[in-house]
């Protein structure tokens, strides 16, 4: 569905800012999140996970914990079927360990209970027989030869012959010869680097109530981002059929992506399958560390030739990503993306993925740019200090713009970068003086963004007022956005529609909400749901009036005679027809479903001012500028809060935020005290500048903004550390005893 | 016929070459006749893949027509957070 380049069309809801129609309850506590929920006769569940990070599990006795009174069921991985498909087994070995723990954390029995103090004592009586194997945790370490083999015959057939047991993944991009590019050159620089994995840090736990009936019929209620999805998971390592099984979501708390998957969920179904019970199931935050995804570890080579007036002549970058235990196509991704900023003639980006005894990896905001880009950028930014140039001229004159053969492939159409850049260049933050000790980094990002899967009912309701359905669990403030496309499109007050989130029975399949895919496919299935209802009314309209329906227009809310051969008659509003609605054909809805493309791609720059205290390496963020191309902004509120959390996300990333683990392998900071997130006070206003070019992919040009801000910060916040310090960090995170070693080597 | 062109790590089963030619007129007879003509593409195929067309990425949309003159770009199945 393109832009309504036909329709100069004036916006008087899209782009206003009324409150968050979820904000009241959520800021008085009666919003509901998935540990809210109960049922009567409910039991509680525990899960009982592996201390080891790599171990055979010889035997799992439960004699005696299913002895003990109060316990009710208990699972083991025997319980779940082991799909053929490979997506699924993996989901399935992860939710519940067969015959090897592949990670600390890893689940290996659950128990059902009347209590969680019954349920937790039952833990204890499981008694299960390991055989300690030895464990990789790094992702170099890991494609050696001769590392302890995680998971054998992983591979796909893109890997080629002689790679280490554990290298599953191998990708490659670009175009051009860098070989020459690099011999045209004046400065050619090559460096490594590497990221710690992080956890995406939602407040809310995952969460769930399962209760399943002994005729099959299943209800689940869980926080999640998408439940059509949790809906095939679970039906599928359950065996039992989708349209038995039913999803609600409840409110989230937080996902980016860490949600996109299931944990927990086919346990409690399992456990109330077995019981006849409904089955509450509740992680802790030590489990959700442990044993939902983080991003992936990398370790990453660029290599990139600059000539002295700042032209990029070719780049080159080599990733190494661990997505855990399983199989992982992150990297893909972070290839793909690692050069998408710049027009260049000789570029290449090659991708390996490598299992390790960690958790499998989920989703994080624009998963396996941000590593990938952050060394790029942090290349680029020694480059331009090395050759004494700006670094946003310089990014300004490489800058990927309409007709550049972008690094993975396809021509760039209209793309933002170039206006983006030039709004930071224009931007009082850029030359507003530093004190000394303080520096200044920036960097550009980029994300695919795509549409997916929608559906949309629209109901027209007899009082004038109309209800939106829609499928996708609202994580960024979406139903405020979709009720504000619905009321855009119908011509009446924004108070006048409310937008629900659906379970899985009441809607048909919607994708998850990722990829910065909700506002833009679902407002674009809505814009078209309130179009078929328009159609519907202008039909009533002209029974009424006994004119063809054709004769009939839709303006400012009301259905008009369209011109004066359709005869004379007074416009009849929404209300107006909705209230005859019984009385001309029934009741009036709108709907669309659709497979949405067209999404376009997203870019971002930020500007960063800091301070590095050179006795503690402690850094201080002092200003931060986040600038993005977000095409037509439905709610500014939204995008700017989407702009600012993805930058503090990556500032926590930046500086602190990282996977520990011990020689032992397993998590040594499974916390919020010890896996240190940024809090307010850690962090300065962040200031957002929009910039509104519209995606000609959706009709009022709505582009997705949620993961493109949180690529940049991490190279933004290590180019003003490494200028302030005057040595290259080549590290994530920058935690102060990391950036006090860097400093005393430089030093010695 | 159509050209297609191929990330760097399918060449291995393309003997060699990045962009190959195909007699399609929709992404769907794209993807048949890949995994016909080059065998070795197929699981790469059947795990996921996208399509640019012309600049505009599609994940799963068969009936997109390709035209002669339309930039084919096979990309992976996109994935987001």
């Amino acid at each position: 569905m393109a832009f309504d380049s036909h329709q100069k069309r004036e916006f008087k809801q899209v782009g206003t800012r009324p409150p968050r129609p979820d904000g009241i309850d959520k800021v008085t506590g009666r919003a509901l999140y998935g540990a809210d929920v109960s049922a009567p006769g409910m039991l509680t569940a525990r899960i009982l996970r592996s201390p080891h990070p790599h171990a055979k599990i010889v035997a799992i006795d439960t004699s005696e914990a299913a002895a003990l009174p109060g316990v009710k069921g208990i699972v083991t991985g025997a319980d779940f079927a082991l799909p053929d498909d490979e997506f699924f087994a993996d989901i399935a070995v992860n939710v519940m360990a067969r015959d090897k723990a592949l990670y600390d954390g890893h689940a290996v029995a659950a128990v059902a209970a009347i209590s969680p103090a019954v349920a937790a004592e039952a833990l204890k009586r499981i008694k299960v027989t390991y055989e300690v194997l030895p464990h990789v945790t790094d992702v170099d370490a890991a494609m050696r030869a001769d590392a302890p083999v995680v998971q054998p015959g992983r591979a796909v057939e893109t890997v080629p012959a002689g790679m280490g047991a554990n290298v599953t993944h191998f990708c490659e991009f670009g175009h051009g010869d860098v070989a020459d590019g690099f011999a045209k050159a004046d400065l050619v620089v090559e460096r490594s680097f590497r990221t710690a994995a992080t956890h995406q840090g939602y407040i809310e736990p995952h969460a769930c109530l399962a209760s399943m009936t002994a005729d099959g019929k299943a209800d689940l209620w869980c926080c999640t981002q998408g439940q059509f999805n949790v809906r095939t998971i679970c039906a599928t390592l359950l065996g039992i059929e989708a349209s038995q099984l039913r999803v609600s979501a409840s409110e989230i708390g937080g996902g980016f992506g860490g949600k996109t998957t299931v944990f927990i969920e086919p346990v409690a179904l399992a456990l109330s399958r077995k019981t006849g019970k409904p089955v509450k199931l509740v992680m802790t935050r030590d489990e959700v560390f442990k044993a939902t995804g983080p991003t992936v570890s990398t370790s990453i080579d660029v290599k990139i030739g600059m000539t002295k007036d700042g032209r990029i002549t070719a780049g080159e970058a080599v990733l190494r990503y661990s997505g855990g235990a399983y199989p992982c196509g992150t990297v893909d991704m972070g290839a793909q993306a690692a050069f998408a900023a710049y027009d260049l003639a000789a570029v290449r980006t090659t991708g390996w993925n490598a299992l390790t005894n960690r958790p499998k990896e989920a989703a994080y905001r624009a998963p396996g740019a941000p590593q990938a880009i952050y060394a790029v950028e942090s290349v680029v930014d020694e480059l331009c200090l090395a050759l004494k140039l700006d670094p946003l001229d310089v990014r300004i004159r490489n800058a990927a713009r309409k007709g550049t053969k972008s690094s993975y492939g396809p021509t760039f159409d209209d793309i933002g970068l170039l206006a983006t850049l030039e709004a930071a260049k224009a931007h009082p933050h850029y030359t507003a003086p530093l004190k000394p000790g303080q520096a200044r980094g920036l960097s550009c990002g980029f994300w695919f963004n795509f549409g997916g899967n929608t559906c949309v009912s629209l109901n027209v309701n007899t009082d004038g007022t109309v209800g939106v359905t829609e499928g996708n669990p609202d994580i960024g403030g979406s139903r405020a956005s979709i009720s504000l496309m619905a009321a855009e499109e119908l011509g009446i007050e924004y108070d006048k529609v409310r937008t629900i989130i659906a379970d899985t029975s009441s809607l048909g399949y919607n994708d998850v909400t990722d990829g910065s895919r909700v506002t833009f496919s679902v407002g674009l299935a809505t814009i078209k749901a309130a179009r078929d209802a328009i159609g519907k009314m202008c039909g009533r309209a002209a029974k009424i009036w006994g004119i063809d329906e054709d004769a009939v227009e839709w303006r400012d809310g009301a259905a008009h005679p369209a011109g004066p051969n359709a005869g004379q008659f007074p416009p009849m509003t929404l209300a107006e027809i909705a209230a005859v609605s019984f009385q001309t054909g029934g009741p009036i809805a709108g709907h669309h479903e659709v497979n949405v493309d067209g999404a376009g791609v997203s870019f971002g720059v930020h500007l960063v001012d800091l301070e590095v205290d050179s006795e503690t390496g402690a850094t201080k963020v002092l200003r931060y500028t986040v600038f993005q191309d977000a095409g037509r902004a439905v709610h500014p509120d939204y995008v700017e809060g989407q702009m600012q959390g993805g930058a503090v996300q990556g500032i926590g990333w930046a500086l602190n935020e990282e996977y520990i683990y011990g020689r032992d392998g397993r998590l040594q900071n499974a916390g919020f005290l010890d896996y240190r997130v940024p809090v307010a006070s850690d962090l300065p206003p962040i200031d957002t500048v929009i910039l509104e070019i519209p995606n000609p992919g959706h009709p009022y040009g709505v582009r997705g903004v949620g993961e493109t801000p949180i690529v940049p910060p991490l190279a933004a916040i290590s180019n003003a550390v490494s200028r302030a310090i005057g040595v290259r960090m080549q590290e994530l995170p920058m935690s102060p005893p990391r950036i006090l070693k860097t400093i005393r080597a430089a030093r010695a | 016929m159509v050209k297609v062109l191929l990330w760097g790590s399918m060449r291995t089963h393309t003997e060699g070459r990045a962009e190959v030619e195909v007699e399609a007129r929709t992404f769907k007879e794209v993807l048949d006749k890949l995994a016909e003509a080059y065998p070795g593409l197929r699981p790469q195929i059947e795990r996921g893949v996208s399509m640019a067309l012309d600049g505009r990425i599609y994940r799963e949309a068969w009936f997109a027509p390709v035209g002669p003159d339309s930039e084919v770009v096979l990309m992976p199945y996109m994935t987001g957070g």
